[in-house]
């Protein structure tokens, strides 16, 4: 059941010393010249990069955005360590080798000129399916791309937004903004939880990040609306390599939302996003996400390979950090969002549903790292497998000796539909100190044709029985969830499980 | 369409089959508006199956015959558009369904009916007093109402769940199949008693029981025997006595000396 040296690797990899071996390789030594003989200074017009990954290519970006040197040289750092490093194989997710090479790294922010000039020109089946998930006409528009002038009012929603927040001191902006009008905060926290080199899909995103958000919460100050990727200006297009950084200060608290429920147009398929997430003494986070990203069709073609590092610290005492994610889309999802326990009395929560149908295959779990005395975590994981999806829940608990009087809660609940697909328990449990109190519950069960038959007699349908009971199923989880978000949810369950019994 | 005249349920000359084995040879019955039969017959005659031809469940086949309902055929219509017509059954074995409570399934299903009807969907006030009061008619206590259908629930809970079921949705026939297996003679009052208040001149009942003695507590209007996929016999109520008192055998003898059909 549990055998630690198979557990994902948390510790930042020993440091220093992989650098130095770097800079002494003499084939990256040789790749690193010929970068700077391309040079870049007369390219640094053009809107985009042809595919292909150099150091060249890191200093494109950064000097496209007007970095600083030191967030060069961080990128740098990070893009130098990531040529040593391999692709994680651990995962239980089969996918055809990618070529890192064969990959645009930069393509400037699609203004929405080029988009759809009205929802008449836009794809029906996508519109079908943001009917069914009951997605208010003007929103649909901004979803599928609709010129912005189209979308008058969400953006003017923004705006207002923004306002309010400013008067209490909360930052909320995208990530270039806050390097350039916040650097202090970012420079301090950038990394903090998630180092350059902790694991070679994050150090991809440390080296070619594009765009993502930054949220800052003052001393005290409680957040008084769900902070939404959604309503961001400037958010369309932050593109395939994301990076989130959110502080919550002494005593504040947040609830931020990511995602949205409705298909977003994406072209690229690899994704590789890293979300951090400080909490200091007292401060709360919630971090809620829908993740409906192209899962490809049904013989699993296509869809976003989808590797993401979320952590969060609770740095401080009696802090707390809860991750719920409902997670339906991409062909693959390699995902951990994790908490490191390091104050006193702090406490980690995950709540998962991942849902996987047709081809398509997820690793999802987390990571409990408790180092805090009287530190607390709790995770339920409701995994949902259909077609011929494969739904994999890996977790670590981890309670070092400095974690006196720890406890962990941990419930992984599988759902079966039909025969050709599978789910996977893989908990890792490791316990350094005698007063640690952890309890395990695990459960597989399957739709059964009698329960559909049962609710038939009942008069339900068959796809509303099969939803009744996944919804069921993913109660724990959907009532973590902020209330719009769990009804839509709710209903994005159906429609990606629609014809998946009968 | 409905009148006076016309049988609830007309069973003509049904041949069933399941996992490859033939089970119901040729069975026949009729059911008439307000009436209760009982179907009584030994272990493994066929009684659930005829249930489940009537329900419309995926394991059953119909090899042969007929059934109406409301004097239309019946055997196109799928399991819900059965149960929406007001078909019935108050499962043998109650089935579990974590997660969704015994209020979700009600208000699903009362819905999906009265939508059928033509009627506005219960706002969740009115649904609640209503299967409040059918939960008080079955002493049953209203935590039930907020737990997971059926999880965890004893026997005797399942069987009394199925009863309040049948209260709420107010079918126009309900099968009761071995409804009365596993209860106490307290429970099996109770349970008479919900069906009981539920009878009225427009409303069939078919009971499906092994042992006379539910039929002490709802009197069936007629018995029928069920033994190797035909009814064999029927009578008035007196037979289910006689077949207490002779048991079983005493039919199978009787159904050896009867010709082929
Ligand atoms: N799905 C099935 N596959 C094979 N045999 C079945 C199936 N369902 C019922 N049977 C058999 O058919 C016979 C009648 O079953 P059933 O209708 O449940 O009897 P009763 O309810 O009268 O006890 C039994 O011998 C039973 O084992
Ligand atoms: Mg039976």
């Amino acid at each position: 059941m549990s055998t630690r040296s198979d557990a994902p690797d948390l510790e930042p990899a020993s440091t220093a010393r992989v650098s130095d071996r770097v800079a002494r390789n003499p084939e990256i030594d040789d790749l690193t010249r010929k970068d700077y003989e391309w040079g870049f200074v007369t390219d640094i017009e053009q809107d985009s990069l042809p595919p292909g990954l150099s150091e060249d290519t890191v200093r494109f970006i950064s000097a496209k955005k007007q970095e600083p040197e030191w967030l060069l040289e961080w990128r740098l750092k990070a893009y130098r360590h990531w040529c040593t490093m391999k692709e994680p194989t651990w995962a239980l997710v089969h996918y055809p080798a990618i070529d890192y090479q064969s990959i645009s790294y930069y393509a400037a922010p699609k203004s929405n000129k080029d988009g759809p000039k009205s929802l008449d020109e836009v794809d029906p089946e996508l519109l079908a399916t943001y009917e069914k998930l009951g997605i208010p006409l003007a929103e649909r528009a901004a979803l599928a791309g609709v010129a912005v002038d189209a979308v008058f009012d969400s953006v003017s929603v923004a705006t207002t937004f923004k306002g309010k927040l400013g008067e209490l001191g909360i930052i909320f902006c995208s990530f270039s903004e806050a390097v350039r009008e916040h650097p202090e905060l970012v420079r301090k926290y950038l990394g903090s939880v998630v180092p350059q080199k902790d694991n070679f899909f994050a150090a991809l995103n440390c080296a070619v990040f594009s765009d993502g958000s930054f949220v800052y919460i003052p001393k005290g100050v409680r957040c008084p609306m769900e902070l939404s990727t959604y309503f961001r200006i400037n958010a369309a297009n932050t593109g395939q390599f994301e990076r989130t950084l959110i502080v919550a200060d002494e005593g504040s608290h947040v609830s931020y939302l990511e995602g949205c429920t409705a298909p977003m147009r994406d072209e690229n398929q690899l994704h590789a996003a890293v979300v951090e997430l400080v909490a200091l003494d007292d401060a709360q986070i919630k971090y809620s996400t829908v993740q409906n990203w192209y899962p490809g069709d049904k013989n699993g073609v296509g869809g976003i390979y989808n590797f993401v590092t979320k952590r969060g610290a609770c740095r401080g005492r009696r802090s707390k950090i809860s991750w719920t994610q409902v997670e339906t889309g991409s062909a693959i999802t390699w995902k951990y969002p994790s908490c490191i326990l390091q104050g006193d009395d702090s406490v980690g929560e995950f709540y998962s549903v991942a849902l996987t149908n047709h081809h398509q295959q997820a690793d999802t779990g987390t990571k409990m790292i408790h180092i805090g005395k009287n530190t607390r975590s709790t995770i339920i994981s409701k995994g949902i497998s259909a077609g011929r999806g494969q739904n994999t829940y890996r977790g670590q608990v981890k309670m070092l000796a400095s974690a006196h009087n720890a406890r962990n809660y941990s419930q992984c609940d599988s759902l079966l539909m039909g025969d050709a697909c599978g789910a996977h328990t893989f908990p890792y449990i490791e316990v350094r100190n005698p007063s640690a109190h952890l309890e395990h519950e695990a459960s597989t069960s399957k739709i059964g044709e009698d329960q559909i038959f049962y609710l038939n007699q009942r008069g339900l349908g068959t796809e509303d029985a099969v939803n009744l009971i996944v919804n069921g199923f993913c109660k724990e989880v959907f009532r973590e969830l902020p209330m719009e978000f769990a009804v839509e949810a709710q209903k994005l369950l159906a429609v990606s499980l629609e014809g998946a019994v009968g | 369409m409905t009148n006076e005249k016309t049988p609830l349920l007309q069973v003509q000359g049904i041949h069933a089959s399941a996992g490859g084995k033939s089970i119901l040879k040729g069975l026949d019955l009729v059911v008439n508006p307000g009436e209760v039969h009982a179907i009584m017959g030994p272990n493994g005659s066929g009684k659930s199956t005829l249930a489940r031809v009537l329900t419309g469940h995926q394991d059953v086949e119909v090899t042969g015959g007929e059934v109406l309902y409301k004097g239309q055929p019946l055997l196109d219509l799928a399991p819900e558009e059965r149960a929406r017509e007001g078909l019935f059954l108050a499962f043998q074995y109650p089935v579990e369904i974590p997660g969704v409570t015994n209020n979700t399934l009600l208000r699903e299903g009362l819905n999906a009916m009265r939508v059928h009807r033509g009627e506005e969907e219960l706002d969740a006030i009115d649904f609640l007093k209503i299967v409040k009061r059918k939960a008080d008619l079955l002493e049953m206590d209203h935590m039930m109402l907020g737990r997971a259908v059926n999880h965890g629930f004893s026997g005797g809970e399942k069987k009394r769940n199925e009863i309040l079921q049948m209260l709420v949705l107010e079918p126009t026939l309900a099968i009761l199949d071995e409804t009365d297996s596993g209860l106490d003679i307290d429970a099996l009052k109770v349970v008479a008693q919900g069906v009981n208040a539920l009878r009225a001149s427009q409303r069939s009942f078919v009971v499906i029981t092994h042992y006379q003695r539910l039929l002490d507590y709802i009197v069936p209007d007629f018995v029928h025997v069920l033994a190797n996929g035909r009814i064999v016999k029927s009578g008035p109520k007196e037979l289910a006595h006689e077949l207490e008192a002779k048991g079983y055998a005493w039919i199978d003898e009787a159904v050896a000396g009867a010709p082929q059909s």
